[in-house]
């Protein structure tokens, strides 16, 4: 049985337990039809024309993994912000874990999508947004289908959530192969604030498939920092698709880093839909082996006086592959915007391979957009300069390795988050900086 | 210390040096001068050990140990220090966090532990003080937008880090201000003693009025055609290089 047909066959099982007469129930239909008819994505398709999911198609993955698996908080403490207090919301293979979470509903609501989608006071708030800001390519149909659990994160108007919030997806894999669906919605209403760190994380090396989907909505003046933070394990992959839709003077920024996971792909999209939205989309890929990172982002500027800026770093060793694909799509009453978009990359290897394609679409006559690509090497001036003041080889391509990220983490606003991630990348390339990170 | 014998080097086929021989002793200083494109800085890059170039002949020892086949780092370790001309610009890294890399990096191939935080904090802000650098200068992002004679005023703060054995200075007064070449030959005099040496590459006699050298001398299409005293500067100054050129034909 091919994972589609049996995927087809877990919809019908799944379906028996839904309520026929929620509204739900016909959005999940439609999804899983069109998920039927288009089928996972190939290789023809232009946006997927560098990364094949054919190799983890034919695994045999369990769709609703058994919620049997007990994890000891000491044995995944390194992978939560531990120096600052944070609500967390935890899930083992798709299952809500009480025990690690910490959620609220005080002021602001930090749960989970089980209860947004079966209770009943928030039937209107899903009628609103769930689905709404998602596309229908057909990954995030089949996610929509299977839709069940994950965060739903509601910030009332003028309120600041005070503390981050933690979304991590542990994956125990205690059957051979799994795949999860999470689904997160995120609402932040009028000038709101929120920061969130989200993480998939497989715990051991079976196969996992995770294609997760979130919704972002950012009401009037809202403000959200979104920081996901992908290090996964060699037989662990993503399909991550975010969308995120913008009222006026709303700030978004979306950081990626993408330090690991057999194969990655970020869909990443903004839709601004007011005036003054300020996007920004920061990434920062650091890969070896023969891993796979695909960035795919769009912005869709519709009003007038926005801006987007996008900064992504990759540096790409061994056979690692990685694609960047940026599309900034301007309509014509979108006057008056600035669109920034820059894809730097270091190939170490000369095995390693990247794909970066920019695409600018622009209607509207009275705008600003620049965009700027480039790969390259380590720059070999810059290294015998460090090597001549006794730094060794290692060591300075290490630094200008971390000098190349570090403009993305500049903009990284949780100091302990930056500090992780910069712990991250020395122990990537191996080596201690020697200063205060 | 630096015994550089019969010194052949090239770059991508083209023959830059052409049989140099230079000895240094501790606590001397020697001027390099020569035209544009007489490969001062290749001979600068050479002891310091630019892989690009290729030694075709010749030996360079620093305390009899022959060094030509050692990486740049091991020849730092040994206590080259090359100023360079052209300093580079690296975004990303500040000049402290630079400094205490480099400045840990060669404790290391020491066998030394790094260097305890307070000690190192006590030692920039001495070192900057003695070059007149501003503190907030420190956290910029290492030679990245800093003025042609902020870079060179950052060379020297390296070197004054470093306390190198063999300091090679290349045209570190192009692009200083007078009050500023004042500043940094001060502070190169201050960090000059018996035990280390100093090879001053530059076009001006100028410099040579604060920072003394005891021996002069002159390339000329890859090979040195003449040395001397001090008063050879003058002469160079005044007169300029056809005057040796006539002499060597
Ligand atoms: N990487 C390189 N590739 C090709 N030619 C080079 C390279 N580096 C130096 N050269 C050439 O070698 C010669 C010597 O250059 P070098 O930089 O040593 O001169 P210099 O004496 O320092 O001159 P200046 O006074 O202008 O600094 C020049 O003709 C230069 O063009
Ligand atoms: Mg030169």
């Amino acid at each position: 049985m091919s994972l589609k047909e049996k995927l087809q066959s877990s919809y019908l099982a799944f379906e028996d337990h839904l309520q026929a007469d929620s509204p739900l129930h016909d959005v999940r239909n439609k999804a899983m039809k069109s998920f039927e008819t288009k089928g996972f994505p190939s290789k023809k398709e232009e946006a997927w024309k560098y990364t094949s999911l054919n190799a983890l198609l034919n695994k045999e993955y369990s769709i609703f993994p058994k919620n049997d698996t007990a994890i000891e908080f000491k044995d995944v403490k390194k992978y939560f912000l531990n120096d600052i207090d944070t609500y967390k919301v935890v899930f083992i293979d798709g299952v809500y874990s009480s025990f690690l979470s910490q959620i609220t509903h005080d002021v602001i609501d930090v749960c989970l999508m089980s209860s947004a989608l079966n209770k009943s006071k928030y039937s209107s708030i899903i009628e609103t947004y769930f689905n709404k800001a998602a596309n229908s390519d057909s990954l995030t149909c089949l996610n929509t289908a299977f839709a069940k659990e994950g965060a739903y994160i509601r910030i009332a108007k003028h309120k600041e959530a005070q503390k981050p919030i933690e979304i991590i997806n542990f994956a125990t894999g205690t059957e051979a192969a799994t795949m999860l669906q999470p689904r997160n919605l995120i609402i932040v209403e009028e000038n709101a604030h929120v920061q969130i760190i989200e993480r998939h994380q497989s715990l051991n090396n079976n196969e996992v498939l995770t294609n997760s989907v979130t919704e972002i909505f950012l009401e009037k003046r809202a403000n959200v920092d979104y920081y996901k933070i992908q290090n996964d394990t060699q037989n662990a992959s993503l399909i991550d698709s975010t969308f995120i839709q913008q009222q006026r003077e709303s700030i978004c920024s979306v950081h990626t880093f993408s330090f690991g996971g057999k194969l990655t792909r970020n869909n990443l999209s903004f839709k601004q839909l007011g005036e003054h939205c300020d996007s920004i989309l920061n990434g920062v890929t650091m890969i070896e082996d023969k891993q796979h990172v695909d960035h795919n982002t769009l912005v869709h500027h519709i009003a007038e006086n926005c801006e987007s800026h996008q900064d992504y770093k990759g540096v790409f060793d061994d056979r690692s592959t990685g694609v960047f694909n940026g599309k900034v799509y301007v309509e014509k009453q979108a006057q008056k915007l600035d669109a920034f978009q820059k894809n730097n990359n270091i190939l170490i290897s000369n095995k390693a391979t990247i794909n970066a394609k920019p695409q600018l679409e622009i209607f509207a006559d009275d705008v600003k957009c620049s965009h700027g690509c480039t790969i390259g090497q380590l720059d070999q001036d810059a290294l015998f300069y460090l090597r001549s003041r006794g730094i060794a080889n290692k060591e300075a391509r290490a630094l200008l390795m971390y000098a190349f990220a570090n403009t993305v983490l500049e903009s990284v606003k949780i100091p302990e988050l930056k500090e992780r991630i910069n712990k991250l990348i020395a122990n990537k390339i191996g080596v201690n900086l020697g200063f205060d990170l | 210390m630096l015994q550089i014998k019969d010194v052949y080097a090239s770059v991508e086929e083209k023959d830059i040096l052409k049989g140099i021989s230079l000895s240094v002793n501790a606590g001397e200083v020697h001027a390099i001068m020569g035209p544009n494109g007489a490969g001062k800085s290749t001979l600068a890059s050479i002891i310091a050990g630019k892989e690009e170039f290729e030694l075709t002949k010749g030996h360079i020892t620093i305390d009899g140990e022959d060094i030509t086949e050692l990486d740049a780092e091991e020849r730092a370790h040994k206590g080259v220090f090359l100023s360079f001309q052209y300093p580079i610009e690296i975004p990303g890294v500040s000049v402290t966090n630079f400094i205490k890399t480099a400045i840990n990096e060669n404790r290391k191939a020491k066998g030394l532990k790094d260097m305890p935080a307070s000690e190192m904090l006590k030692k920039i802000k001495e070192k900057a003080d003695l070059l007149e650098i501003d503190r907030k200068f420190l956290s910029r992002s290492l030679n990245v937008g800093f003025s042609g004679g902020e870079k060179k005023r950052n060379e020297i703060f390296q070197m004054a880090m470093l306390e190198p054995k063999l300091a090679i200075l290349d045209e570190t007064d192009s692009g200083l201000d007078i009050d500023a070449l004042k500043v940094v030959a001060n502070g190169v005099n201050k960090l000059k003693n018996k035990d280390n040496a100093v090879i001053v590459i530059t076009h001006y006699q100028r410099l040579l009025d604060y920072i003394v050298p005891d021996f002069v001398h002159v390339i000329m299409d890859g090979k040195i055609v003449k040395s001397g005293t001090k008063q050879l500067a003058y002469e160079l100054e005044e007169k300029g290089y056809d005057w040796i050129k006539e002499e060597l034909v």
